[in-house]
């Protein structure tokens, strides 16, 4: 094995103008990127070159502009597939507006075409709202049933009755990586035993997919959904990666232009896949920010991003412990291989609005909150938590900043 | 700090750590209103007991930040014992305290032709600033809760649930 140089935090700091900022007086330190990550220059100056100079609506002109923004978009949707490694993006990958649209469409096309009233559906009640609501929506009244494996004391699932559980399911919804725990399940287990009862697997990747290297082949999985905005690119782009057998058999989700093979007053006949769920003029020029997004990340290395993200979370997980002791609260598995760089805490019992509010005076910006995930806060026995999560750009002394602030607002609330 | 120190005042500290009228009142004889914050999950239980056009008891239960409890503490000691009329009219103004728009015109600011539901007219030039202070007495200390837009609602989460409160008693429901 060779070893990996680690990331140059330095470097890479210099390419994301928002930490140039200063708020109230006090340099941005930005511990947010669950929420939504920042963007490095390359990505901001790839999307003004195509405004500037390609911007064409896609699949429609033959004029050279609309070529080249049509072979613009084409190509970020190779891109964006081959990152997650999808074998034929070309036929597998559906650009969408963000991670919850495209666990929406498979809830809908997918589940609506082939769930009936009797069949279950297995989440976890570690899912984002993302990831429940869709299905809730879709079990209104049809007499399906929703399952949910635990999450256990340290945060992880509790899969010792997941063969039980799995008895008549037809999907799996399952995070890639929890937004408020950091948890990374083992999702290759799970899909195993899904497919081995006869289930698919659906995995919500919009924490993954920015933070590790993610392959849809070594995962299993059968589907993948992920937003760009998570991963350095820009807001109003996402993907689902689907196996191409899957969406060939998947009816429409949105309706319009750009779907469609033929309409007629009374019929129409829709286009194949992925082209088939992507009615309207899609996001463009966010597709082009996408892919030079999935260019930077690969420029960095997804190992060396996940070693030096893995390495900071340990970093704070030790230095919130040491420093603040009991007073500071942290949800989630121990720091190590199944956690990711998401840290949500609670101090003495300073409501995580104070503390959020208390820490943006540092300059700190953590989100207090349910974080989308009201389940999961029920099973933890509170109704709020400041999470602070960590992005590539984020070094020790963001840390040491986010400390700081948990120190003063201990002192105003005590 | 001073932008923290004005939010975090002393009397919101205190009524944050030692909070008035804390708890539920028996339902029924008294009236009992949730109140939600879906921003942040926060959650509020108000109970208030009518008696002859007046509050004559109010207690709020629930858990939440600092601005949310206070507050309601605030809020639950400032309409004790108060008429409807009385009470109807301290929400508006803490309401109007609490609007954005308002906060930033100043006394002289040129407030003609807005706020069109609002044209009390009385003192023209004068008084006619974001509040009257004077008549809402400790209150007057989540003013600076307007200079941070997202704790607004916080804020307001009790005063909408009292609100909603009295209309459905006074509707009947």
């Amino acid at each position: 094995m060779t070893t990996l140089a680690p990331l140059d935090v330095e470097t890479v700091r210099k390419d994301f103008p928002l930490l140039a900022r200063t708020v109230h007086g006090r340099p941005l330190v930005y511990l947010d990127s669950a929420s939504s990550s920042l963007q490095p220059r390359q990505v901001l100056a790839a999307m003004e070159h195509y405004y500037e100079t390609s911007h064409a609506n896609v699949h429609r002109g033959v004029y050279t502009t609309a070529e080249e923004a049509t072979a613009l978009y084409e190509g970020a949707r190779e891109s964006v597939g081959r990152f997650v490694g999808a074998a034929d993006p070309e036929r597998e990958l559906v650009f969408v507006k963000n991670a919850t649209e495209a666990l929406n469409l498979v809830a809908h096309s997918w589940g609506g075409a082939n769930l009936r009233p009797g069949d279950a559906v297995l989440l976890t009640q570690m899912e984002h709202h993302a990831n429940l609501v869709p299905w809730l929506i879709l079990a209104e009244g049809t007499g399906l049933e929703l399952r949910y494996l635990a999450v256990d004391g340290d945060g992880r699932l509790d899969l010792s009755d997941l063969d039980r559980k799995l008895d008549g399911v037809k999907i799996v919804g399952v995070s890639a990586m929890s937004n408020v725990l950091g948890t990374i399940p083992p999702l290759r287990e799970i899909a195993d035993a899904a497919h081995a009862a006869g289930a698919l697997v659906v995995a919500d990747g919009a924490q993954a997919v920015p933070h590790f290297p993610v392959d849809v082949q070594a995962l299993g999985v059968d589907f993948l959904a992920f937003s760009a905005h998570k991963m350095l690119g820009p807001t109003g782009i996402g993907a689902l990666w689907a196996r191409a057998e899957l969406l060939d058999s998947m009816p429409p989700f949105l309706g319009g232009g750009g779907m469609i093979l033929d309409v007629r007053l009374d019929r129409f006949v829709p286009a194949g896949p992925p082209h088939r769920f992507e009615a309207g003029t899609p996001p463009i020029a966010e597709a082009v920010g996408f892919a030079a997004a999935v260019d930077y990340m690969k420029s960095l290395g997804m190992t060396r991003v996940r070693a030096h993200e893995a390495q900071l979370t340990e970093y704070a997980v030790n230095a919130l412990s040491e420093r603040l002791g009991d007073d500071c609260t942290l949800f989630g598995p121990p720091a190590g291989d199944d956690r990711g760089g998401v840290l949500s805490l609670g101090f003495r019992d300073v409501h995580a609005h104070d503390l959020a509010q208390v820490l943006d005076q540092y300059g700190v910006c953590v989100r207090p909150g349910h974080h989308c995930a009201k389940p999961l806060m029920r099973v933890l026995g509170v109704t709020a938590t400041a999470r602070a999560s960590i992005g590539p750009y984020n070094d020790e002394q963001d840390v040491d900043t986010l400390i700081e602030g948990l120190v003063e607002a201990g002192r105003l609330f005590a | 700090m001073t932008d923290l120190e004005d939010l975090y005042r002393e009397i919101i500290l205190d009524h944050y750590r030692s909070p008035r009228n804390r708890g539920e009142l028996e339902s029924p004889p008294a009236h009992r209103v949730e109140g939600f914050n879906p921003l942040c999950g926060d959650e509020v239980v108000v109970t208030v007991l009518v008696d002859d056009g007046h509050v004559t008891d109010i207690k709020f239960a629930g858990n939440g930040c600092s601005i949310s409890q206070s507050s309601a503490s605030l809020m639950s000691s400032a309409v004790k014992g108060k008429s409807l009329v009385e009470v109807r009219e301290l929400i508006r103004t803490f309401k109007s305290m609490m609007s954005i728009h308002e906060a930033t015109l100043g006394p002289d600011g040129d407030g003609d032709g807005e706020g069109s539901d609002e044209e009390d007219g009385r003192g023209d030039g004068d008084g006619r600033g974001p509040v009257d202070v004077r008549k809402i007495g400790e209150l007057a200390a989540l003013q600076g809760v307007v200079k941070f837009p997202v704790r607004i609602k916080c804020a307001t989460l009790s005063w909408n649930a009292l609100a909603q409160g009295l209309d459905e008693v006074q509707s009947g429901n």
